[in-house]
Order: C-alpha cells, then structure tokens, then sequence
C-alpha cells in the first residue's frame, strides 16, 4: 500500500475543511476524516503483519522512493518499520479522540480544525519518513499550528505560553537542522537507510550528536529544555493539549531514537550524559507536579516525568530498554490524551481547574470522574493500564546495565513512582471523592461525544496494558533490527 | 549584426519601448488612471511572458554587454517582481496625479540593472548602477507633499552618492593594478596584492551599501519608512536582487583567484548583518521599518549561501530570491493596501486584524511565516538551501550562528502574527475593499509562496543554469 495515503487523507480533509459552511459541516468531515485515517492506520496495521507473517523481514516495510530534490540529492523516502507503524496508530487513535472532544468549538471553528488536521498531517509525514530531510520539514511542519492553536483558543496568559512553545521548538529544530547537516557533508545523503549502510565516522558522530539529539529532545522535553511543556499544554485548548502531549512530543523521542540509531558511536559515548539528563528530568518533574494545584499543569509537569522514561529507555541502549521506550510513548501519549480530555470536560463545566475548589464530582459527573481515575490509575502504573508494562519495560532494561551508576539511575527513576503515586493520588482524591459544592451538584455528566472519545482512548490503554504481547509482537523486530545495526556500525569501526 | 543586438538586447530593448511609450501617452491627451495602469500592467505581464522565449547566448559591443541562460532568467525574475509591484501599487496610484511618472523613473531604474547585471565590463557595471540608483532617488521622494518622503530621497540619494563614491575608487586601483576593465581579461591579472585587495575590499564595501549588509545598512531603515511602499519594494526586492546577481557574478568567475579573502569577508559581514538585522527587527513598530530590517536580516543569510561559493552556491541565491520576491512582496502588497486606504502602517495597528480582514491577514501570514523560513512555505527550502550551500565549506560556526539567528528572527515575525491573530483590539482596521488586480497580486505571490517550495522543478531548473567557482 503507498504510505503517501497517510498524508493525502488529512490534506483532503483539510482541504475540504477549508471549503466547508457552518460547525456541523466542518466537524463532521473532521471527524469522517480521522475515522477514516483511523480505518487506514488500522488496515496499514492487517497489511504490515500480513507481510510480516509472510516472512517478510525488510527493515522498512511499504518502502517508496522517489526524487525530490535531485541536484541536492533529497528524496521523498518513506517507509514504516514496527516502531513507526505503534506511533501511526497512537496518532490516529488521538486524533480522533480530539476531533470528538472539539465537538462545540465554535470560535472561528473551520481554523480551528484545520489547523488540528495539519498537526497530524505533519506527524504522519514525520513518522513515515526515511528521509531526514523530509523528516525534518514534517517536523517543522507540525510547530506552527501549535503555535496558532495555543495562541488564539488558548486560556490564560496564552500568547506568552504560544511564543514560549514555539520559539523553544524552533530552536529544537535549528539544533536538529545543524546535525542533519553534519550528517549529510559527511556522506553526502539524507537517506537513513543509506546512512546506516555507509556509517558514520565516529569523529563527525562526536560533533553532531549532540545537536540532533538534544535538538529533538527539545520536543521530547528533555531537562533543561522542558519548560515550554507546562506553559504549552496548560494554555493550550483541550484537544490541542491532547496532540501537544500525544503526538507532537512522541516525534521528540522517535527523532531521538532514530538519532541513537545512526550514530552509535556516538551514543554509547554520550549516554551517561542522556541518562543523567533523563533521571534529572524524571525525578525533578515528578516532584514539580507535587507543587502544582493545577489540574493541566499536574498533568503537564507529570508529562516531564514520563517522558524521561522514553528518554531513560533510548539512552541505555539495549534492547529491553528501547522496546520500553517505545511502549512508553504510546502509552502516555494515550494516557495523557485521555487526562487532557478529562480534565477539559470538568474544566467546561466547572470552569476551574483548581484541585482546590473542585470535590466530589464524582457525584455529579460519575462518567468524567472514572475517566480522570482511570487516567490517574495508568499514570501512577497500575498493573492492568499501559503505563505499568511501559515503565516496567524501560526499568527491567536499565536494570540490564551492569554499571553501577546506571543502576543507581535506574533506582532514582524507579522511586519517582511513588512520588507519582502521592500527586495522582492526592488530586484524584480532592477533586473526585469528598462532598461536592452547591454550584457543582447539578452539573451533567459526559457528552456522546466525549463518552467516545474517552472510551477509544481507554480501550488502547487497556490493550496494551492486558495484552502487551500485541505492541511487543509489532515493535520488538524492528528493536531488533535497530540493536543489530548499532552492533554492526560497531564493528565497522 | 543588427538582428543579433535586437535578440540579445530585447529585454532591455522591450522596456526602453515601453518607456517611450509612456512618454507619448503623458504627452497626449488625458487618460483615466484606470486605463494606463491596465495598459501598463498588461504591457508589463506581456513583457514578462516574452522574457522567457528565445534564450540565445552571447555578447556584444566587445564584451562590455553579454547574456545566457542564467541572466535572462534573473531579468525575468526582476520582470516578475516589477509587474506584481506594479499591480499591487493600484489602490495607491489609482488616485495619484503622476502615474506615469512614477513608472517612467521606476523601469528606467530597471532597465539599469539589466545592463548592471549583463555588464562584462565594470565600465558597463557602474553605468548600470547609476542608471539604477538616481531615478530611485526620485521616486523615493514621490508623496510630494511628506517631509519623510524627501527625506528618505535625500538619504539615498547621498548615500548612494557615497557608496558610488567608494566602489569608483575601488574600480579605478583595480584598473591601475591590472590595466584592464574587462572582465575576462581582468581574472588573469588578480593576484592579491595588497593595493588590489584594497581596491577589492573598497567595491565589496560598495556592494554592501546597495545591498544595505551591516555595517553599510544605516540608511535603509529611513529611507524604507519614509520612501511610499511601491518604491519600498522595489528598493527591498529589485533593487537588492540585481546588485546581489551582479556580486555572485563577479566573485564567481572574476575575482576566484581571491577567493579564500572574499569567504572570510563574506562570513564576517553575513555574521554582522544578520545579527545586527535581526536585533534591530525585535523593536520595531513601524510596518516598513521592521521589514526594513527583516531584509537586512535576509541579506546576510543570502550571503551565507554566496559564501559557499558552489554551484549550489549561486543556485540558492536565484532560488531564494524568487521566493524572497513572492514573500516579501506580498508582505508589501498588504502593508500597501492597508496604508493606501487607511493610512495606517504601525503593527500595533494590525491587531485584531484578523476578525475585519481575514483574507488579508492569511496572505500576510503566510508571506511572514515564508520569510521566517517555515515549511511548507517556499521559506523553508530557501534558507535551508542557503545554509546548506554554507556549510559546505565545512565552517560550521556560522551555520550554528545562523541557526540560531533563525530563532531570533522567527520572535519577531510570529510577534506580527500574533498582532493579527491574538491581540484584542477595540478599534481594529475596519474591513477593507481590496481592488481586484491588486487581489490577483497577492493570490499570485501565496500560490508562488507555496509552489516554489514543494515543486522542487524550479529549483532543479535554476541549479542546472547556474554557475559555480
């Protein structure tokens, strides 16, 4: 099947978006157009194991390669691997989720769902790209949209937090654009598949590690330069919190991992630094949520947190720990969507989202209070939800580095747990249990729409929270095959 | 003999017809202004479109003139870029007394550069610049009834007249180290003594004022503000355009015996430009000032890409400028509308922009988020290939020193945006009835804005005519 599918879908939609009259046109061809891109993903997913079981063992499945720029040698490469094809489907699985929660929006609602559709669009071209210079114009793609859905449906000090986001993410994507660079001088090619093959030298792996790796990290809120995640997503309307969390900070980890993967050397060299990196991020941001009284910014500050682990699992480089990573992604992206959408449903109705002056919703709202617990169950890793078999993962992998300061790091990061436990907690039980006040007692449960939203986000949840053989049968080749070139690169040297 | 002149000279030779034409027309009877911009417009479009047929190579009057394939296509740029100019100026020349006149000093000035940018001779070179310069002045000063206006005229015109000043000098030590003016001939003879280095320094200095590099950019700024938004443009994207094909011309195939001085001097001044450029930008709230110093900005990421003097070198430079004219010309074109028909042209004047206008307010966006260098606009790929062309020298200090500019300059362009889109404002610009050629301007600078990018044809075609060192 042609993977360009995956970008023409939301163009069309966009497109036809564009050309829509009144609320009611546009959401439903939004929505027809992120089930429909739900349905491609889905199927996308049938062929890639078919293939598979078919003993199909390509690193790249679905491959096309044509000329884009020839006379600078960039190519329009596209492909999708087992880790690629996970963070397809967590996209389209958001996506529709947010559409449904955008149901009412009726300020300036055509821009509003356009932009939501170009999001995604440039986060599907990201992950089917192979090449980095297509790879890096999706990634570019994707900020400015953000940048207009903070600032113009944004609450509270929105233009600040807009410019703080993109400003912070372009500066991600020049560092990222210095690496790629150093990349393509030293084998004349964009091509990753081409890279991998040819290798780097170690010395250039030395100098332009760092640039393409924290530049992305940028995006995966790597500490120091996570502090446009709060302002972002605490500013940001409810579904464009929902793709900022779900979607646009996966393409910092994926970058990161695909960065890993083509200089190795340069890795294993840096890795303590990564790890160090990651522990600080895990640790400082379980303990920052503590401090907030913000029901988005909790869940904002907590994202810090469980995105270390992505960082923690790409960072230790073996095999257990990248697979854990990759688990991880897709389970907060999944699991921090569905908190967005909780917490924009009781912020619609109670406007406020201070744990404060909320109580005992669960009384008035009994659907939106399960769906926050359940959010918050998956956050702290409860066994059952996805968040348990992620960070186990990433734990058991690090646990594998025999290095006694990586243990010590693994052991810092493993007690953030708790500390997660006490700020879920401790929310959970001051906005949903206790008496209720007055003004909220007569407040109405879950919407349709929201009701569906939550549900299909819970179900991934649960998936792969029950069932993790399923995401491992689809992402541990493409580990493998990763692992297998660093190892080869390795030797090269 | 004559058939080959009437050939290799009819760009130049259509816009001198043109010219005179206008000069009949003024001396006839009285025309409605409506009519003659049509008529020029229409002439202007059908100039452009002849630009493209019969692409013949040669020279003439002994190597002083000469064309290919590459300069045609650089005079077609500037064809290009005069007709948009032109439409979008309808809303302001509709009511003016000298529309005509007003097109006689600008296409003169044009025609200057083409014989700048054809010039084999620095004879020819100086000649077409002049020719360029003062007629700019004049327009400069063309809302007769502004202060500002005569002031802006006044300080390019001594300005220029300085900067003239410097690069003759420079030509003439050229001339007595090396005894020739031509510039086949003159290659042979550069080799880096110091009086010739001087004599090169002195014309790039002249260079750097037309094309407003730091530390030569002092006069842009007001000169911008207070010129009317036609000749801004025209200053900002013609202007700089022809000096800018004129330098990569004579770096590229007259002075490579020299070529490691001019990169050091070349990093320096893009480094100075850009930073200076960019910072200046942050704190502007006059519309034309701030894109003032955006161009300034621009220029020196123009010269990174020079700097890496390969072919891919100069074929960014062309590339940029076609998207430099789509996106910094449909800035202008609402900068102009709205200035025409309300006077105004702060940025604090366009928040709320949006809500009254938001057709406006889409083109001007995307023209700025083109000029800030983000996909999919045509931006992205041409600073991209600007900086890649750079860092093929290996000097990766400035790539990363321009990577990091690009920040800087992305604050002050998404500060616009914001204006538009963000900011509440209880008296917003009230909706505006945009005249239709001037519509056309804009939807053709957007759909440019965002071909020229994805479409990598254009590119493909512009690095297969270029030169490299």
């Amino acid at each position: 099947m042609n993977l360009t599918l995956l970008i023409l879908l939301p163009f069309l939609t966009a497109i036809l978006i564009l050309l829509a009259k009144g609320l009611q046109q546009i959401r439903v061809i939004g929505l027809i157009g992120a089930i429909a891109q739900l349905g491609l993903a889905g199927w996308l997913l049938k062929s890639f194991l078919d293939q598979r079981s078919a003993g199909n063992n390509a690193a790249y499945l679905f491959e096309s390669n044509q000329t884009w720029f020839k006379s600078l040698n960039i190519n329009y490469h596209i492909g999708i691997d087992g880790i690629a094809l996970a963070m397809i489907l967590l996209c389209a699985v958001i996506v529709v989720a947010g559409m449904l929660v955008s149901w009412s929006m009726d300020k300036l609602s055509k821009e509003y769902f356009f932009l939501l559709v170009l999001l995604s669009m440039g986060a599907y071209g990201f992950f089917i790209s192979l090449d980095l210079f297509t790879l890096f114009f999706f990634l570019e793609v994707a900020v400015i949209p953000k940048f207009l859905l903070i600032g113009i449906w944004g609450s509270g000090d929105k233009t600040k937090s807009a410019m703080k986001l993109a400003l912070m993410l372009m500066a991600g994507s020049a560092l990222v654009m210095v690496g790629l660079f150093g990349i393509y001088y030293n084998t004349h090619t964009f091509d990753m598949v081409q890279i991998t093959q040819q290798g780097i030298p170690v010395g250039v792996q030395k100098f332009f590690f760092p640039f393409a790796f924290l530049g992305f990290g940028v995006f995966a809120a790597l500490f120091p330069f996570h502090t446009w995640v709060p302002d972002g997503h605490a500013s940001a309307p409810t579904a464009a919190s929902m793709f900022l969390a779900g979607i646009s900070m996966k393409l910092g980890g994926y970058g990161c991992l695909r960065i890993a993967a083509l200089m190795p050397d340069a890795a294993h060299t840096y890795s303590w630094i990564i790890i160090l990196l990651a522990t600080i991020a895990i640790i400082y941001g379980a303990f920052a949520t503590m401090m907030q009284t913000d029901l988005k910014y909790i869940n904002a500050y907590s994202s810090i947190s469980h995105c270390g682990f992505v960082i923690l699992g790409i960072g230790m480089l073996n095999k257990t720990s990248i697979n854990g990573a990759v688990i991880q992604m897709v389970s907060h992206g999944l699991m921090t969507a569905l908190f967005f959408a909780a917490i924009g449903m009781i912020y619609s109705r109670t406007h406020t989202r201070m744990v404060a002056q909320l109580g005992g919703l669960l009384k008035a709202m009994p659907f939106i209070s399960t769906v926050f617990v359940i959010a918050g169950l998956c956050s702290l890793g409860l066994p059952g939800f996805s968040g348990f078999v992620a960070e186990m993962t990433v734990f058991m992998g690090s646990w594998q580095n025999p290095n006694g300061a990586y243990r010590l790091a693994t052991i810092l990061s493993g007690a953030s747990i708790v500390v997660t436990a006490v700020y879920i907690l401790r929310a959970t039980g001051r906005a949903i249990m206790g008496p209720i006040s007055n003004e909220h007692a007569l407040l109405t449960d879950a919407t349709w729409n929201e009701k569906l939203a939550a549900v299909l986000l819970i179900v991934g949840i649960l998936i792969i929270g029950l069932a993790p053989f399923l995401i491992n049968h689809l992402i541990i080749p493409s580990t493998d095959a990763i692992m297998l070139q660093m190892a080869k690169v390795n030797q090269l040297k | 003999m004559t058939y080959n002149i009437l050939i290799l000279l009819r760009q130049e030779l259509a816009l001198t017809v043109l010219i005179f034409l206008l000069l009949f027309i003024k001396l006839g009877k009285d025309r409605s202004n409506e009519n003659i911009l049509n008529f020029i417009n229409a002439a202007l479009l059908i100039n452009l479109a002849a630009g493209f047929c019969c692409q013949e190579t040669g020279e003439l009057f002994n190597g002083m003139f000469n064309t290919n394939t590459l300069i045609i296509f650089e005079k077609n740029l500037l064809n290009l870029a005069i007709l948009i100019i032109s439409m979008q100026s309808y809303a302001w020349l509709k009511n003016n007394k000298n529309v005509i006149e007003f097109y006689l000093l600008i296409l003169t000035s044009l025609l200057g550069m083409f014989f700048m940018i054809s010039s084999g001779n620095l004879l020819m070179f100086y000649l077409g610049l002049e020719m360029s310069t003062i007629p700019l002045a004049a327009a400069a000063n063309f809302d007769l009834t502004k202060r500002k206006s005569s002031e802006a005229a006044m300080k390019l015109i001594l300005s220029s007249a300085f900067s003239s000043g410097i690069l003759l000098l420079g030509i003439s030590f050229l001339y007595g180290t090396s005894g020739t003016l031509t510039f086949s001939i003159l290659t042979a003879h550069i080799n880096g003594n110091p009086l010739q280095l001087f004599a090169f320094i002195l014309l790039i200095a002249g260079f750097a004022f037309k094309i407003s590099a730091v530390p030569f950019h002092l006069w842009t700024a007001d000169v911008y503000e207070g010129a009317p938004v036609a000749v801004t443009a025209f200053l900002s994207v013609i202007s700089k355009a022809a000096v800018l094909f004129t330098l990569v011309n004579l770096l590229y195939k007259v002075f490579t015996p020299i070529a490691s001085t001019w990169y050091l001097i070349l990093v320096l001044l893009a480094a100075a430009t850009i930073l200076i450029g960019n910072l200046f930008a942050l704190r502007q709230d006059n519309f034309k000032r701030f894109l003032a110093f955006s161009s300034i900005a621009q220029v020196g990421f123009i010269l990174i890409g020079i700097s890496g003097s390969s072919q891919a070198g100069a074929a960014s430079l062309i590339y940029f400028i076609l998207i430099y004219i789509f996106s910094n010309l449909a800035a202008f074109g609402v900068v102009s509308v709205v200035s025409s028909l309300t006077g105004k042209g702060n940025i604090s004047d366009f928040k709320g922009f949006y809500k009254t206008n938001p057709m406006l307010s889409w083109v001007l966006t995307i023209a700025l988020f083109s000029l800030a260098g983000v996909p999919p606009t045509a931006g992205f790929f041409g600073k991209l290939f600007l900086m890649m062309a750079g860092a093929a020298k290996g000097n990766y200090g400035i790539i990363i020193f321009a990577a990091l500019n690009m920040v800087i300059s992305f604050y002050y362009y998404l500060k616009v945006v914001k204006s538009i889109f963000m900011d509440e404002n209880a008296s917003p610009i009230q909706k505006l009835e945009v005249p239709g050629v001037s519509k056309l301007a804009m939807y053709i600078c957007v759909v440019g804005v965002i071909v020229t990018g994805l479409a990598s044809v254009v590119y493909d075609y512009i690095y297969s005519i270029s030169i490299g060192l």
